[in-house]
């Protein structure tokens, strides 16, 4: 757990320490890029739940590529959108694993859709976290299936036109309406309380797989300073101001309580 | 010392500067790390109140609060 108390004369002080699960490195990401944090919240996790030795993550193509070398646990890199695939025949194999995957939107809404959809389908016993910047990071900014109506980006410069390119697809509204799926749950990353908020999302994502019960996903809003164009906390004013809005946040699908939508 | 920066890791994305509700992280513009960038600094440690909010929004892990 990276966040402990203790006391010292008498108050009690907290304590903010790296997480043991990552590795003590320097990351590629741009500066202000929350794919730093999402890889923090999964390593305290996995911390939390102890089961460092005993998990697989699935990396997918995009910005975190190379995501596997920051973390401690093990870690494969699928091909382009079929991290669900990859993520199913390790855990077929190996049943008493963590198995989860970690897709951009580009990777999952893409060129990853069926794969993702079939594997929810299936109710295959993974989790996906699944990262939404509403665009092709790596790549350098292009359009993605998740662009909001109006946004402008590299292959839209006079914003989204719906007429001609359609609408976003929302992922956990969408996954959620299939019968396998056990959990989906939609978190922004814009600010402490929400980064919080994620951290539980994706433990209970965790612990939801570890008790067998199916698929679950947890999305997460995420931002890219570099292609929006924008300082990071302009980023993540304009997550707050315009993503959750198009993208409402909550729990989609709870098999347990029985919640399907809110 | 609470707040504790690692210098080559900072990437100076100023998102600790607007979280802090102390006000006393800033940039600072004398010195560059390893991978160009002028990091954050604290300027009154003994302001700090350790509610570690910097270091829960960091994307780099640079922050640790003792």
């Amino acid at each position: 757990m990276a966040r402990l108390c203790r006391k010292v004369m008498g108050k009690i002080m907290p304590k903010f320490t790296r997480a043991k699960a990552l590795e003590d490195k320097q990351t590629h990401y741009c500066p202000g890029c929350t794919h730093g944090v999402i890889h923090r919240l999964i390593a305290e996790v996995i911390d939390e739940m102890d089961i460092e030795g005993n998990t697989v993550g699935v990396f997918p193509v995009g910005c975190a590529v190379l995501g596997y070398q920051y973390v401690k646990f093990d870690g494969v890199q699928a091909s382009h959108g079929r991290a669900p695939a990859a993520a199913t025949g390790i855990k077929r194999a190996k049943p008493d694993r963590l198995v989860f995957t970690y897709q951009g939107d580009g990777d999952l809404a893409a060129i990853g859709t069926g794969e993702v959809v079939h594997a929810a389908a299936r109710g295959e016993n993974i989790t996906t976290i699944f990262v939404n910047n509403t665009i092709y990071g790596m790549t350098g900014g292009q359009m993605a299936p998740t662009t909001l109506p109006g946004q402008k980006t590299q292959t839209s410069p006079f914003g989204r036109d719906t007429d001609k390119v359609g609408f976003p697809i929302r992922i956990c509204e969408l996954l959620s309406t299939l019968d396998g799926v056990a959990y989906a749950e939609r978190v922004s990353l814009h600010d402490v309380k929400h980064i919080n908020a994620a951290k539980k999302a994706i433990k209970k994502a965790f612990e939801i797989q570890m008790e067998g019960k199916g698929f679950s996903i947890v999305e997460l809003l995420s931002n890219c300073p570099t292609n929006w164009a924008m300082t990071p906390p302009d980023s993540l004013k304009w997550i707050k101001e315009n993503m959750v809005p198009y993208y409402p946040l909550g729990v989609y699908k709870d098999a347990e309580k029985g919640v399907t939508q809110r | 010392m609470k707040f504790n920066l690692n210098f080559e890791r900072c990437k100076g994305c100023t998102l600790c500067i607007n979280v802090c509700p102390k006000g006393i992280i800033e940039m600072q513009s004398e010195r560059l790390n390893k991978s160009g960038y002028f990091t954050a600094e604290c300027k009154d440690q003994d302001a700090c109140l350790s509610c570690a909010l910097c270091a829960v929004i960091c994307p780099d892990c640079a922050i640790e609060i003792a």
